[in-house]
């Protein structure tokens, strides 16, 4: 190998990693990076703010499998990364961020741009490194991609001093086994115990009232073929979590959708009476479980997870099996054949009162004719879209209603922000994930303040001429805060009033993309249709929706499953139906 | 199917009741390690009651004992997460296991008067302990020994009035002769 400076070694690296594509702002202490990517075959895309950079490296990752890389530089750049690692790090998303640090000598003496990024990144990061010698700037890269994608993935930064950017060296490029002789104490448990998978097969023969709770591992996990084949061997039905969805075909007749805080009455009430719980790639989230002494329980629970850390986090389990859910869904398969599944008949009673459950309180909204509900617009996209698209939603009430309405049949198709819930996230992921998957319509589906937090980078998409469809849920509010403000507050809209928008037509016209509005229900259909036709640019489409449409059945934070407040008796009144338990 | 899913054998509930709890940790010797540790701690509003560091015989492994103060499902979590740390090697709680614990304290204690000093001077004999300094008014003594040897000979020389002490907090090893199945006794 020739000597090459440091900055040749990072693009090396990335070569090596499969990376064709980069988002990322330059900046002094990473400029010598950017100028050895300016004849190296990645591109760059120049995000106008690192926040959606890493936003857009996170939706790259979800949408593809593979690892979103985002560079910035020192201070400000690398701050400014640090809701988009967080959001990554909750919903193990696997992102490696290469920021630039101040040169070695100057680290600590408060220079211009430095921030202690390693000590500001490491609780939101699975893990970071700060490079101090060149001999181990290609190891520490490689090691970075490693640790991101295997095991429970996560975002992984690596802070480079500028000087050691700049800095010639004769370098090997480091093989895998080279990375993992650097990580003596990295082992992730990818194999289930036989004995406890032994174990969680009978109790699912003996279960009379057993539901499956399926989280985004699935899909980390590739695991969906799996997931199917056991609901239907077993027939058991599956909830997903929000996280989840697209890991089950929803129009599958065993599909009860979201459970949780915005659940479907039909999926809380089969989990309230369960009596026994696989959880599958998930973790017990306070947005699941609600009051957590009264989740699920008369079940007994079965865990199956990547991460021993997540298991009896939050709950007591019965049956945990730290593992690969491919692996341990396929080990658990053929425990199950090995005996007849006669006893799979037992279930039908319990599938018939689901049924029930499911045809009293389907999921539904109040259609109107003179104004637009916000539902509706999620059920035209789905329609429109044949349900094909990839949907990225920000976070708050319209991506609930994106997480209820939009019926998700495979695995990548549904990014947003699960575990932190950061705002401003839906918009940059698509692109992040327009760029990975060119040949899916992708639609960032945004509330009105969710938008706003990101939407200078309509002019990245521009730019780079990247045809994502912006749908607006406009409902000059931040919706979610005021439907607590008006169930929990006294209808005091303290703070939640988004009077003052731009006008979001004009807006795109501005950035060079193209804006569209509907104001009426009939117009949805009209406006979704021209945005489809749009194929080299950004469309905005403001859909001016029901300003105090309320995200129903709601469990309130921290109460029981049996306080789900199911449906609006008139505006501004909600009807709490207490569970039967 | 008769059988009542209630019936099987799981895994039991942890027991709730609070003790102390001496966990060993092995890390790689990187920088930065120490703060991984103890950020996990203080990000979860756990208090550490102690907590020493050092090299091994291994090169680039240290070796760290903590000491925290919780219940079976707090300390099977602070577990889980330590070994979550990518350079952990290894942890283990050794509460159970049987263990030699050892601290070294040093101690600086008013001794102006010839009783007080006579009183002291025996003190350090009965806990076999050693005077290192001396002044006017003042020993400095150094004691090594399990936390009930130590608190018990501070609490012998509080009346002398302390002028300051230095703990190293608690080291610990299992005892291999507990494998060997004989008696901790014999070897004390």
């Amino acid at each position: 190998m020739p000597e090459k400076r440091g900055a040749d070694i990072v693009i090396d690296v990335l070569i090596e990693e499969g990376v064709d594509t980069v988002f990322g702002l330059p900046g002094g202490a990473i400029m010598e990076v950017y100028d050895a990517l300016f004849d190296a075959p990645l591109r760059n895309i120049l995000a106008r703010h690192e926040q959606a950079a890493a936003h857009m490296a996170d939706g790259y990752a979800r949408a593809t499998g593979k690892v979103g890389v985002v560079l910035a530089t020192s201070g400000p750049g690398a701050t400014n990364l640090v809701t988009g690692l967080a959001t990554a790090h909750m919903d193990s998303v696997p992102v490696v961020a290469i920021t630039g640090q101040v040169p070695r000598n100057y680290i600590g003496t408060d220079a211009f741009q430095e921030a202690d990024v390693v000590g500001i990144t490491r609780p939101i990061t699975k893990h970071n490194f700060l490079v101090t010698d060149i001999k181990d700037l290609a190891l520490i890269l490689r090691e970075a991609f490693y640790l991101a994608k295997t095991g429970r993935p996560g975002p992984v930064l690596v802070d480079i001093p500028k000087d050691i950017t700049q800095q010639v060296y004769n370098y090997k490029m480091p093989t895998i086994k080279d990375v993992e002789d650097a990580l003596p104490g990295y082992k992730p448990h990818y194999e289930g115990n036989p004995v406890q998978i032994k174990r969680a097969a009978e109790l699912i023969r003996k279960a009379k009232r057993p539901v499956l709770y399926v989280g985004g591992g699935v899909i980390i996990g590739n695991a969906s073929e799996e997931l199917r084949e056991l609901a239907e061997l077993t027939r058991i039905p599956v909830a997903t979590t929000n996280m989840g969805k697209g890991a089950f075909d929803e129009n599958h007749p065993l599909a009860l959708h979201m459970l949780g805080m915005h659940g479907t009455y039909y999926a809380n009430m089969a989990v309230y009476n369960c009596d026994l719980l696989i959880a599958v790639g998930a973790r017990f989230d306070d947005r699941v479980t609600g009051k957590i002494d009264e989740f699920a329980p008369e079940a007994k629970i079965i865990h199956i997870d990547i991460d021993p850390a997540s298991i009896s986090k939050n709950i007591h389990v019965d049956i945990p099996i730290v593992g690969d859910v491919k692996n341990v869904l396929q080990k658990l398969l053929r425990e199950l054949k090995k005996k007849p599944v006669e006893w799979v008949k037992a279930r039908e009673s319990w599938l018939k009162q689901i049924e029930k459950w499911r045809e009293k309180h389907p999921l539904t909204y109040q259609q109107s004719d003179k104004i637009i509900k916000p539902q509706y617009v999620i059920e035209e996209i789905y329609k429109i879209t044949k349900g094909e698209a990839i949907i990225s939603a920000g976070v708050g009430q319209h991506q609930m209603w994106a997480a209820m309405f939009y019926k998700y049949k495979f695995p990548r198709q549904f990014l947003n922000s699960g575990g932190l819930g950061t705002m401003g996230y839906g918009f940059p992921a698509a692109v992040g994930a327009k760029l990975g998957k060119p040949d899916k319509t992708v639609f960032a589906i945004e509330g009105d303040g969710s938008f706003v937090m990101n939407m200078q980078d309509v002019i990245t998409a521009v730019q780079y001429r990247v045809p994502v469809k912006i749908a607006i849920i406009n409902n000059e509010f931040l919706g979610m805060v005021r439907q607590w403000q008006q169930l929990f507050y006294d209808s005091r809209y303290s703070s939640v009033c988004l009077a003052v928008h731009p006008d979001f037509v004009k807006l795109a016209e501005a950035m060079g993309a193209v804006g569209l509005r509907a104001t009426k229900p009939k117009e949805v259909r009209q406006v979704l249709q021209k945005a489809m036709e749009i194929n080299d640019r950004p469309v905005i489409m403001d859909f001016v929706v029901d300003r105090e449409e309320n995200v129903l059945p709601m469990v309130p934070a921290g109460k029981s499953y049996r306080e789900m407040i199911v449906s609006p008796k008139q505006k501004g009144e909600a009807e709490t139906m207490y569970l039967v338990g | 199917m008769t059988e009542d899913i209630k019936a099987i054998k799981v895994r039991p509930l942890p027991k709730t009741e609070t003790r102390k709890h001496v966990i060993i940790v092995r890390v790689m010797h990187n920088f930065g390690v120490l703060t991984r540790i103890t950020s996990l701690f203080a990000g979860r509003g756990y208090n550490i009651e102690s907590l020493t560091v050092g090299k091994t015989h291994e090169p680039n492994v240290a070796r760290i004992t903590i000491v925290v103060e919780g219940n079976e499902r707090v300390v099977e979590q602070i577990i889980k997460q330590l070994r979550k740390l990518i350079e952990t090697l290894r942890v283990r709680d050794i509460t159970d296991i049987p263990h030699i614990e050892r601290e070294l304290v040093l101690i600086k204690v008013h001794a102006g008067e010839d009783k007080a000093r006579d009183e002291i001077m025996r003190l350090v004999n009965i806990f076999r302990a050693k005077v290192v300094d001396v002044s006017t008014d003042t020993y400095t003594i150094e004691i090594t020994g399990d936390s009930e040897k130590i608190d018990a000979f501070i609490n012998l020389l509080r009346p002398f009035g302390l002028k300051d002490i230095a703990r190293t907090g608690v080291l610990a090893l299992t005892r291999e002769s507990a494998k060997e199945g004989l008696q901790e006794h014999k070897l004390e």
